[in-house]
């Protein structure tokens, strides 16, 4: 008899619950783009979060607001060339540059440095000692890797070198403030064509 | 009574912790803490489920379960109370505050296969907890969960650019950390009597 009321009462349970679910469903109804849920149905669905985004959801609803399509390495070439179809948008390769950049600084060729000094004069920095016809060396420690110092060097002896990350150089990447190049002396300028 | 329930609180949250000392709920431990802000939505995720689910659970089980005496059903009707939950919560959060919903993300549907959850409400009962003490023994537990997930997450993104040796590197230095954050936590065995 027992097992009869345990039946009847986790069937009971079952449907208020699942009575409960449908109506929630029906109440609480969001109005979703239908794209999204066509984008997010090509998405691999691995919730990686390696586009950039907390999940597949939120990544197929930035596509369908104009974000790239080539963000999903999970997915690849197929998951790309489909969401190109969707989109009417060009396959393009896919955007590795969402993994993290490793640090990188130059690193001066020695032997191969003619001491001409335009590498120091172009390092924002300071980061770079020498003198005229005296070979030149990179300070590590100073050098942000902005590759400034890359283009003017006429023996092309400069190379950007990755810096491995260790617990000294670690820090919290939480509230970085984003560095952007500035025009030097814009003032100074407008005084040399007014004069 | 109200400092029996502080006693609960600090209890769950320090001296039994689930995941350090209990070990429940090991696996979105050792899943997401690999960054300090999927940590912090699994948190928020857990914390608001947990709770809720604890409060739901002892209803059914006082209500339902114990009059019937049907105690044997209490794993499998725990289990669906807190599908429901689930399914509930991720339903009106999304629909009342995108915001949260963005937030909480795929974390939300996750949490329904964490075992602290059903872990929570089985002690409950083992326990005799009453209504208002499930609930804080709930909000407990998911407050324990997230200090010690958050304070993982932290070391762990620190670890990310340690010089480790290369055999104990990835999961295993992450299990070695876990090990050495729980028998950090024993120090507090003692400290309150629950």
């Amino acid at each position: 008899m027992s097992i009869f009321i345990a039946l009847g009462a986790i069937t009971l349970l079952a449907l208020i619950f699942g009575a409960v679910l449908g109506y929630a469903a029906i109440k609480f109804k969001v109005e979703a783009d239908p794209l999204v849920d066509q984008i997010d149905d090509i998405l691999p669905q691995t919730q990686c979060g390696q586009c950039g985004y907390p999940g597949c959801r939120p990544y197929a609803e930035a596509i369908a607001n104009g974000d790239a399509i080539n963000k999903c390495p999970p997915g690849g070439d197929a998951t790309i060339k489909k969401l190109a179809d969707l989109m009417g948008v060009a396959a393009t390769p896919l955007d590795s540059s969402q993994t993290p950049a490793i640090k990188r600084v130059a690193y001066i060729r020695e032997d191969e440095c003619i001491g001409c000094t335009k590498c120091i004069q172009a390092c924002p920095v300071d980061a770079i000692v020498g003198a005229s016809k005296q070979m030149h060396t990179v300070m590590v420690d100073e050098c942000t890797g902005c590759d400034l110092c890359v283009e003017p060097c006429p023996v092309n002896c400069i190379d950007m070198v990755p810096l491995p990350g260790t617990v000294e150089r670690w820090k919290w990447d939480l509230q970085a403030i984003p560095v952007r190049v500035i025009d030097a002396n814009p003032v100074s300028k407008n005084l040399v064509e007014t004069n | 009574m109200m400092t029996e329930f502080l006693l609960l609180l600090v209890s769950t949250i320090l001296v039994n912790n689930f995941v350090l000392v209990k070990f429940l709920g090991l696996c979105p431990f050792m899943g997401v803490s690999n960054k300090l802000d999927t940590a912090i939505g699994m948190c928020l995720a857990t914390t608001f489920v947990l709770t809720l689910a604890s409060l739901c659970s002892y209803l059914v089980d006082s209500y339902i379960l114990a009059p019937l005496e049907l105690g044997y059903l209490r794993t499998l009707s725990f289990i669906l109370v807190i599908a429901v939950v689930v399914q509930f919560t991720e339903m009106v959060v999304h629909k009342t505050s995108p915001a949260l919903y963005r937030l909480l993300g795929i974390f939300l549907p996750l949490i329904t296969t964490n075992c602290a959850v059903l872990g929570v409400a089985l002690l409950n009962v083992k326990a005799n907890h009453g209504l208002l003490g499930s609930v804080i023994y709930g909000f407990g537990a998911a407050v324990g969960f997230s200090m010690v997930l958050v304070l993982f997450a932290a070391m762990r993104e620190r670890l990310a650019s340690a010089d480790v040796p290369v055999v104990f590197r990835g999961a295993a230095i992450g299990l070695i950390t876990a090990g050495l954050m729980s028998l950090a936590f024993m120090g507090f065995t003692g400290l309150v009597k629950v």
